[in-house]
């Protein structure tokens, strides 16, 4: 089946709470996420999810030249970055899509959907 | 029937049966390109062969087959290609399963209406909708489709090959949605033929033929729709107002290329078939809703609107309380600034300028940079005798319109308001 990742993006520096404005808003979301992520097991579309740490933890390596150049930050310099995701098996986009709408309910925040490479599209990108 | 007459059989094939090829072949094949280079090689193999030995008694039955087997043939090249160790597995992958999912299966099991859902698929760009639509339902080339929207035809090959390699990628699916997205999806097709209408109309200073054709085209396809979807009161409405605006195509551009206001339009000039069509569906709708059909929704009153306009002999004769009305209904489902404008106009026909412009006055923070609403404003002050201010606002005006045709007729407007002392 194909598999697909919905990504959830939120701000390079977060406040305390992440995305969220209080402690309470925090844990609600925490709470509805957790009962999405359950209905995911229950209805077999669940492959795996997590959340990451804030961006500003993040370090880039690029390692394509003699030494490896080590640099402190995220690759992009944007004001969002990915916060978090899930990965989905599902039959279509249709069925994708209306997960992904759910997720971002539950988790308060905007969902990309993007399917994973397929053998057919490896090999199609092997033929090119 | 050979010849002349064959080839125009082709053409009149080419109109009715393209989209059934298309659909049929990407159903049975579950890939778009495939379904496209095939259709297309079966209408270059009619044009050999008919003029030559005949059409033959079931024109649309010989293109399906010829297509069938071109596509077959190329499934079959890629297959070796590949190696023979995959060729059965290729094979197979490419021919997608019946779908028998009762879940998904729609009110109609046309493979046209599956076709016109993919490429009106919501996670699609609209201009990719539109291009889709128009290529793989319109049978339009590309060539076509990148004159009509004044781009490079690489341009528009780029963005047709983008829209099918999203749809394979990403699995877009191949049926008709499920009763309960339906009602949006539907509303989600309504607007790309809409929006292919109004791209022709509202371009159509018949200097740009090519762009006047799309309205004629998305006429085609509401007609199409309509075929598939007989029940459905917003596809009928679509259609009614379509060809209800179409009518009067040739009247709203006067000989020197100037806009004509619908008031000062030659109503000899008008398209009394599409008038008769359109008014014709209307009543339909009049009926099935008096039947305990779902109440109208937006296509429905614009195009009752239309209906009231074009039934009217003259100007003056225009029943304008009935159209406040159906305008009051449109603000309930749309109370957004445009609509509210079109009901002030029709508001100062009815009780005279001055309430129409206290109500236009209200939408100034919305409809600031629209030309339409400094157009509307203008007119109203010129009938209250406010020259000076009524000059101000056709200025603005014809400063934020980019079409040659309502530029003019502006100007000339301007120019007939009286000097001021």
């Amino acid at each position: 089946m194909p598999k697909y990742m919905l990504s959830v993006f939120g701000a390079t520096d977060p406040g305390p709470y992440g995305p969220y404005p209080s402690k309470e808003a925090m844990l609600e979301a925490f709470a509805d996420t957790g009962a999405f992520n359950e209905m995911l097991e229950r209805e077999g579309y669940f492959v795996y999810a997590d959340g990451l740490q804030p961006a500003v933890t993040a370090t880039t390596v690029d390692g394509q030249g003699e030494t490896p150049v080590i640099t402190d930050g995220p690759y992009l310099e944007t004001k969002e970055h990915l916060g978090g995701f899930w990965i989905i098996e599902a039959p279509d986009l249709d069925v994708a899509l209306r997960l992904a709408a759910e997720g971002s309910k539950a988790c308060r925040g905007t969902v990309e959907v993007r399917p994973f490479q397929t053998s057919e599209s490896f090999e199609a990108l092997l033929d090119s | 029937m050979t010849g002349p007459a064959a080839m125009e059989e082709i053409a009149r094939a080419h109109r009715e049966e393209w989209a059934r090829v298309v659909a049929g072949l990407a159903r049975r094949f579950g890939d778009l390109d495939l379904a496209e280079d095939a259709a297309a090689e079966a209408f270059v193999a009619a044009v050999e062969v008919w003029p030559r030995v005949g059409v033959p008694p079931n024109p649309g039955g010989w293109l399906t087959t010829t297509a069938t087997r071109k596509a077959i043939d190329r499934v079959r090249r890629e297959s070796q290609r590949r190696g023979k160790h995959e060729a059965a597995h290729a094979f197979a992958s490419q021919l997608m399963p019946e779908n028998t999912d009762p879940e998904s299966v729609g009110p109609i099991e046309d493979d046209r209406l599956r076709l016109v859902f993919t490429c009106c698929h919501p996670a699609l760009a609209m201009e990719a909708r539109v291009a889709l639509t128009l290529r793989l339902l319109g049978g339009l080339t590309v060539a076509e489709i990148a004159r009509a929207f004044l781009v490079q035809e690489t341009t528009m090959a780029q963005r047709i090959t983008r829209a099918k390699a999203k749809i394979k990628a990403t699995r877009i699916p191949y049926r008709v949605p499920s009763r309960s997205d339906i009602g949006v999806r539907l509303a989600g097709v309504l607007t790309v033929v809409y929006l292919i209408f109004n791209e022709g109309y509202l371009a159509g200073t018949g200097d740009e033929p090519l762009r006047t054709d799309l309205s004629d085209e998305a006429i085609r396809l509401g007609r199409l729709l309509h075929t598939l979807l007989p029940e459905d009161g917003e596809v009928a409405g679509l259609l009614a107002l379509m060809l209800l605006t179409d009518a009067r195509r040739d009247a709203r551009v006067s000989a020197t290329g100037e806009l004509v206001t619908l008031e000062e339009q030659d109503r000899r000039r008008w398209d009394r078939d599409r008038i008769a069509e359109g008014h014709a569906l209307v009543r339909e709708r009049l009926a099935a809703v008096a039947a305990g059909a779902p109440p109208p929704g937006r296509y429905q009153i614009l195009a009752a609107i239309n209906a009231v306009h074009t039934y009217a002999g003259s100007a003056q004769e225009t029943d304008w309380s009935q159209i406040v009305t159906l305008y009051d209904r449109l603000v309930r489902l749309d109370p957004s600034p445009i609509v509210r404008l079109n009901r002030a106009v029709a508001v100062a026909e009815l009780d005279g300028p001055q309430p129409a412009l206290a109500e236009i006055d209200g939408l100034t923070e919305d409809l600031d940079s629209y030309h339409a609403f400094h157009a509307a404003r203008a007119d109203l002050l010129a009938r209250l005798g406010r020259t000076a201010e009524a000059r101000a606002a056709y200025d603005l005006a014809i400063g934020l319109t980019g079409n040659p045709a309502e530029r003019a007729f502006l100007t000339r407007r301007r120019e007939a308001l009286a000097s001021p002392r």
